[in-house]
């Protein structure tokens, strides 16, 4: 085992898995230091679940290499299953059983004795906060007691990676909060976690580097801070009277803010990155000289929309607005 | 946290397979969890309590009188074959139930532990064999209660079962391979009865085979489930039964030697 085996957590090199004819991972390439937080952003069906199921074995790539602690996914499965500790999207514990025996019968499963299942089973149970619920049926279960008993599932082992598909997708702000803070506690013991994310803010709040991935690929990689920057701190969201005014709007906008703004799907609104709200007045004043006319104005923090647009040059849920290479953000391992 | 800090990654000493022990140990852990859900949900033995009394009560009364000329005379003849009747469709339910099983998320879990490949399989395998047990019991008990009294005693009883409960879990990696390949539930279930049917009925279970065409006498003949109707019978006279106890034994290990590598294939292909 070589140096460089051990600094990276998790190697992804031009991961492919096709769905007959649908590409939902396209060449993924990914590095995950050791000890770090690493975000997937990412909109529905970006491909998000399908890159953590072939680096967590439950998938096998059509083509690419994945490495978990230098470890190749394909041909030594088992070992890598030994580190890492998965909590999927969709609940993936027994419904049938009580919190209880859920967390033994993993225990068990991962060779505790019965006494130990027992014990580690009641310590999991109250560092989640689920020991009052430990007897009753999961049917009675919300869905984010539902959620802290998965992951208490994924750490029996004390995986040193664990992977972590939406945890707060569903949450509500209290209980994301604490599973926020759960994450933190994970990487100060020493864990590694790669969790995926629809939110820019969770991402934001977790991870040391993030991924934008969209159709299958990876649009945008870097900090947080970096991604941000690409984004502008806050957004611009103007809504035109007349949609023709559109290209000299664009024109204004460049010359006062320095900013490119792209114009969304429909029609008549631009969105451009900005990192001083003062500007605006000055935006406004050159707008009205030139006669054009606002039916909306707003600032906004980035949404994962906004990133989108500006990092991949179509919204979300757009398929068609195809200007790649207009919006091409400076990030260090952009290969959109 | 409460736990200590995590042993890196890197300074794991690892192995990629996994030993006899662990998958024996892995097995039963699963086999476990079988049994917790079948206390969890007792609704599903239904089929193993309520058919074996209705089966052995119906089909003595129909056919007890045409066939031996009485109920009571057809008993001795009629029971071991009901017996192996009930108990291998219980075996059918093994496969929908897997099917129903793999398509919950728990199933992901389980996939992503470094645990033996097969152990989810031989896991639910292994704790059906109670509710073939459940199934055994109730119909001999039923039989009894009806006046079955048969000539081996206890000892023979408890032998007969044994062969059944053995032969079923055999007959159900079939049924698990229908339920790992399958779509849905539903669908375990057609194909798993268009296979049941003919192994049962083509059979010498409910009619001595003397009075069928040629043909059909030949199939009962090589059916492993008259082999093991057949010894079964012996097995509670008290008659010799070494031949048709020997070939049922080669045909239960015939079918999971096939069965469960085809079983375990298609399982971990879908994984
Ligand atoms: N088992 C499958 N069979 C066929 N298509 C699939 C399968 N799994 C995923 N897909 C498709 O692959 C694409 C990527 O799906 P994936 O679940 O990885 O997205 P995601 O980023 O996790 O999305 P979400 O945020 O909705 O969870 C989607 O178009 C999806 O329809
Ligand atoms: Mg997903």
């Amino acid at each position: 085992m070589n140096l460089t085996d051990s600094t990276w957590a998790i190697e992804a090199d031009g991961l492919v898995k096709t769905f007959g004819a649908n590409r939902a991972v396209d060449g993924v390439d990914l590095r995950v230091a050791a000890g770090t937080v690493y975000g997937v952003l990412g909109p529905n069906g970006a491909g998000k679940t399908t890159t953590i199921s072939m680096l967590a074995t439950l998938l096998r790539p059509d083509a690419g290499t994945g490495r978990i602690f230098g470890h190749d996914v394909v041909k030594e499965p088992q070992i890598v299953r030994q580190l890492i500790g998965v909590t999927g999207q969709y609940a993936s514990v027994d419904e049938t059983l009580s919190a209880t025996e859920n967390l033994v019968l993993f225990s068990r499963l991962l060779g505790l004795g019965r006494a130990e299942a027992k014990r580690k089973a009641a310590e999991l149970l109250e560092e989640f906060g689920l020991t009052d619920a430990a007897k009753r049926p999961l049917k009675q279960f919300s869905g984010g007691m539902r959620r802290r008993l998965d992951l208490a599932a994924s750490l029996i082992a004390q995986p040193p990676l664990i992977f972590l598909d939406e945890p707060t997708t569903g949450l509500d702000p209290r209980t994301r909060a604490q599973m926020w803070d759960t994450i933190r506690r994970l990487v100060s013991s020493g864990s590694t976690v790669l969790l995926t994310t629809q939110y820019l803010d969770e991402a934001d709040q977790l991870a040391d580097r993030i991924a934008v991935i969209d159709r299958g690929r990876v649009a945008a990689e870097g900090t947080a801070d970096e991604l941000k920057a690409s984004v502008g701190s806050s957004s611009l969201q103007l809504r035109l009277a007349e949609p023709r005014d559109l290209g000299d709007a664009q024109a204004a906008i460049e010359r006062v803010l320095g900013v490119r703004a792209t114009a969304s799907p429909e029609a008549g609104r631009l969105t451009a990155p900005m990192q001083d709200a003062d500007r605006v007045t000055e935006l406004l004043i050159t707008l009205r000289e030139a006669g054009i006319h606002l039916t909306e104005l707003s600032v906004q923090k980035p949404t994962l929309d906004e990133v989108f647009l500006t990092l991949t040059g179509h919204g979300v849920e757009s398929d068609d607005s195809d200007d790649d290479a207009s919006a091409e953000p400076q990030l260090e391992g952009s290969r959109a | 946290m409460t736990t200590a800090t995590i042993v890196p990654g890197a300074e794991r000493a690892l192995k990629n397979h996994v030993s006899l022990g662990q998958t024996v140990r892995n097995s039963l852990s699963m086999a476990y969890r079988g049994l917790l859900k079948i206390k969890r949900t007792p609704e599903q033995l239904v089929d193993v309590t309520l058919q074996p009394i209705l089966f052995t009560l119906m089909f003595t009364y129909i056919f007890g009188g045409a066939i031996a000329g009485d109920a009571l005379s057809y008993l001795p003849f009629f029971l071991p074959g009901i017996l192996v009747q009930t108990v291998i469709t219980t075996s059918v339910v093994t496969g929908v139930q897997l099917r129903e099983d793999m398509d919950k998320g728990v199933f992901d879990r389980f996939r992503s532990l470094p645990i033996a490949r097969v152990a989810p399989l031989a896991g639910a395998l292994l704790a059906d064999t109670v509710r073939y047990g459940i199934a055994t019991t109730l119909t001999f008990v039923t039989g009894y209660l009806m006046g079955f009294r048969p000539e081996a005693g206890f000892g023979g009883v408890l032998a007969a079962s044994v062969v059944v409960i053995v032969a079923a879990w055999a007959l159900s990696w079939i049924f698990a391979f229908f339920g790992v390949i399958a779509r849905s539930a539903g669908s375990v279930q057609g194909i798993s009865f268009l296979v049941l049917f003919p192994l049962t009925f083509l059979s010498n279970a409910y009619v001595p085979a003397d009075t069928m065409p040629d043909w059909l006498q030949w199939f009962v003949g090589i059916n492993p489930v008259s082999h093991l109707v057949t010894a079964a019978r012996g097995l509670t006279m008290g008659t010799d039964v070494t031949g048709d106890l020997f070939a049922t034994l080669l045909g239960a290990a015939i079918v999971v030697a096939v069965f469960a590598p085809l079983t375990v294939r298609a399982y971990m292909r879908k994984a």
